[in-house]
């Protein structure tokens, strides 16, 4: 072995070990709930706990609506962009580019101040308004993931040719989009449908300044209060996360569609 | 009244007019080509007609229907794309039943039609394959079988081979025609290949710089180009340059010889002038030997000879003129040798006096 593959060793060691051991430290914390010897008793008591039910639901259910929302809402617009207004791509990736520069307490503030119980749009004012000004917020949030997936997604198909060899075959846009456009870059949309659900399970700042019960506020309030249930649930949540990242590699992989040269 | 009538088109995009007074009328069942080089306007004018672009200009008839402006699904037109176009997550067997499940026909009829001409085009063994899993040219096969199962009143082919192998180009394109000619679908089809557009065509659309130069047979194109560009773009063209002596009677000198035109000159007495011939219609003998009364003669010098199987192509010098001729080869005479002098021979007829400016 020679002094370069050495050293490259050793970093990816290093590495490893920055990122692991907290981990296993955290997780062998989570396990000491019981006194003197090693239990699941903190998972037990968060899986049993009807808040955790109840606000992991509630985010799942945010997370799904968001990626229902997001999907609905990108791909015709990246669809769109790329067959008539090319253009415009630098000026549509900036924009959804935002999100990742304007922090989200920025955004929801101002959220709040357009939605607030007095303005013409009182959306703040019911418990379901905000659910759903919650999952815009969340629409928004996600968009760069999103919109960057289903772009690449698209460039990799001959979207133009492949649009105009469905109209010449009769089919109208909505045939086109969903019959010819979706199918083929699904793999795509799915990937970036699991970096939305991991950003919103455990979305903290817009869920708790809108004052909705979901998972992150609860999260926050767990770690404040207890002892060794924050420490299960931050394994459990990056098992989750995980899982998604996982999940996109198996989908990004699997039935490789290739588009025509 | 002409199937598909093109009148006086024009496209331009911004200030830029890429197609300018466009006229071509194709009878029902006529087999058409588009020739010219890159970037003449082929393909915006088969776009035209298939709706993908909206002429700036003119007027596009089918069976007598206007049609100019109407969106590309609602016309009745096949496209088959250089780049095949096939849907990447669909069957072979979806690709083709696409446009009849939209066209809202029976399960059953869909099932009939796709295979039917899966057998056409001879893949009925491959219907539940992907694209990914065909060859260019079992995937153009296919985008083909695609666009005539709708029954299109006009199947439009940009350049459909010109992604293959030669091999498979000259076996397609024959397949084409034959499959054109058994159903009788009025055809465009666009290539910058002049072999395949010579040989496969009941008429030529030879385009340049956005003008249709000549509209012809094959015959017509390679044997009578009215233009220089035509003559040149389409086939070999020898050039000689040389002084009009009598413009009437077609007489002039080249290289200090004189040779006659069948057709008067378009010069004044003692301007520049020049004429074509085609590397075919030409002879080479020995320079002791007389030729028919009638016949041009010049003397020149072998300069080269390229020996390209079926036949010799040899370049013969006279002073500031030179002419490549083919010969057919001969396996029991040697070609002739480079620096021996000869008798180039040529009809009256087989000059070509072309409009359009020096070469
Ligand atoms: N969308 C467009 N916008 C601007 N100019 C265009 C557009 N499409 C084509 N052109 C121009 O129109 C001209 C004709 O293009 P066209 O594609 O019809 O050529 P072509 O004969 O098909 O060439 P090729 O053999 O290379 O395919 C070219 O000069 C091209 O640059
Ligand atoms: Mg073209």
């Amino acid at each position: 072995m020679n002094q370069a593959r050495i050293g490259a060793w050793i970093a990816t060691i290093l590495g490893a070990l920055y990122f692991v051991v907290p981990l296993i430290g955290t997780f062998e914390f989570s396990l000491r709930m019981r006194r003197g010897e090693y239990s699941f008793d903190a998972y037990r008591v968060v899986f049993g706990d009807p808040q955790f039910q109840a606000t992991f639901a509630y985010s799942t259910l945010q997370a799904l609506a968001t990626i229902v929302v997001g999907v609905l809402l990108v791909v015709p617009t990246a669809y769109w962009i790329q067959l008539r207004l090319p253009k415009l791509r630098p000026v549509v990736e900036f924009i959804t580019l935002m999100p990742l520069v304007i922090p989200a307490i920025v955004i929801v503030f101002g959220y709040i101040r357009l939605y607030n119980s007095s303005s013409i749009l009182p959306m703040t004012a019911s418990a379901r308004a905000t659910d759903l000004l919650l999952t815009f917020s969340y629409v928004t949030l996600a968009l760069p993931y999103m919109y960057r997936a289903v772009d690449t997604g698209l460039r990799a198909i001959d979207v133009r040719t492949l649009t105009e060899a469905a109209e010449n075959l009769g089919a109208g846009w909505p045939t086109i989009l969903f019959k010819v456009i979706l199918p083929n870059v699904r793999s795509a949309i799915l990937s970036g449908a699991f970096l939305t659900f991991a950003v919103v399970i455990g979305e903290f700042t817009m869920a708790s300044l809108l004052n909705r019960p979901a998972f992150g506020p609860y999260l926050q309030n767990i770690g404040a209060n207890r002892a060794y249930e924050p420490s299960a649930l931050a394994i459990i949540a990056f098992v989750v996360t995980w899982a998604c990242m996982g999940l996109i590699n198996v989908f990004g992989r699997g039935k490789q569609i290739k588009a025509a040269p | 009244m002409a199937f598909l009538a093109l009148s006086d088109i024009r496209k331009n995009y911004g200030p830029q007019t890429v197609v300018h007074k466009f006229d071509l009328a194709v009878e029902r069942g006529e087999f058409i080509s588009f020739l010219g080089p890159s970037g003449c306007g082929k393909t915006t004018t088969l776009r035209m007609v298939a709706g993908f672009e909206v002429p700036t200009a003119g007027s596009i008839k089918i069976d007598g229907k206007e049609i100019t402006r109407l969106h590309p699904n609602k016309r009745n037109v096949g496209m088959v794309f250089q780049s095949y176009a096939l849907f990447p997550n669909m069957t072979v067997a979806e690709n083709v039943a696409f446009g009849l499940k939209i066209a809202k026909k029976s399960a059953a009829e869909v099932k009939s039609r796709v295979e039917e001409m899966l057998n056409i085009v001879k893949l009925p063994h491959l219907a539940g394959r992907y694209p990914y899993q065909l060859s260019g040219g079992q995937q153009q096969r296919v985008a083909l079988a695609r666009a005539i199962a709708i029954k299109p009143q006009v199947l439009l082919l940009d350049e459909p081979l010109s992604a293959l192998d030669a091999k498979i180009r000259v076996s397609l394109r024959e397949e084409i025609r034959s499959l054109q000619r058994s159903l009788g679908i009025t055809t465009i089809y666009v290539t910058h290949d002049q072999e395949e557009a010579l040989s496969m065509s009941d008429r030529i659309v030879v385009m340049s710089e956005g003008r249709a130069e000549q509209i012809g047979t094959p015959f017509e194109i390679y044997n009578n180009p009215t233009t220089r560009f035509v003559a040149s773009f389409v086939g070999t063209l020898n050039v000689l340059k040389g002084q009009a002596l009598d413009p009437a009677s077609g007489l002039m000198r080249v290289d200090g010889q004189e040779i006659v035109s069948a057709k008067p000159l378009p010069a004044a007495a003692g301007a520049e002038c020049s004429v074509a011939l085609r590397p075919e219609v030409a002879t080479i003998g020995h320079p002791s030997i007389a030729v028919a009364d009638g016949k041009n003669r010049m003397i020149g010098t072998i300069e080269e000879v390229s020996f390209l199987g079926s036949v010799v192509r040899i370049r013969v010098r006279f002073q500031e003129n030179a002419i490549k001729l083919d010969v057919f080869n001969n396996p029991n005479a040697a070609p002739p040798e480079r620096g021996a002098e000869v008798a180039v021979s040529f009809a009256r007829e087989d000059v070509l006096v072309l409009e359009g400016g020096h070469a």
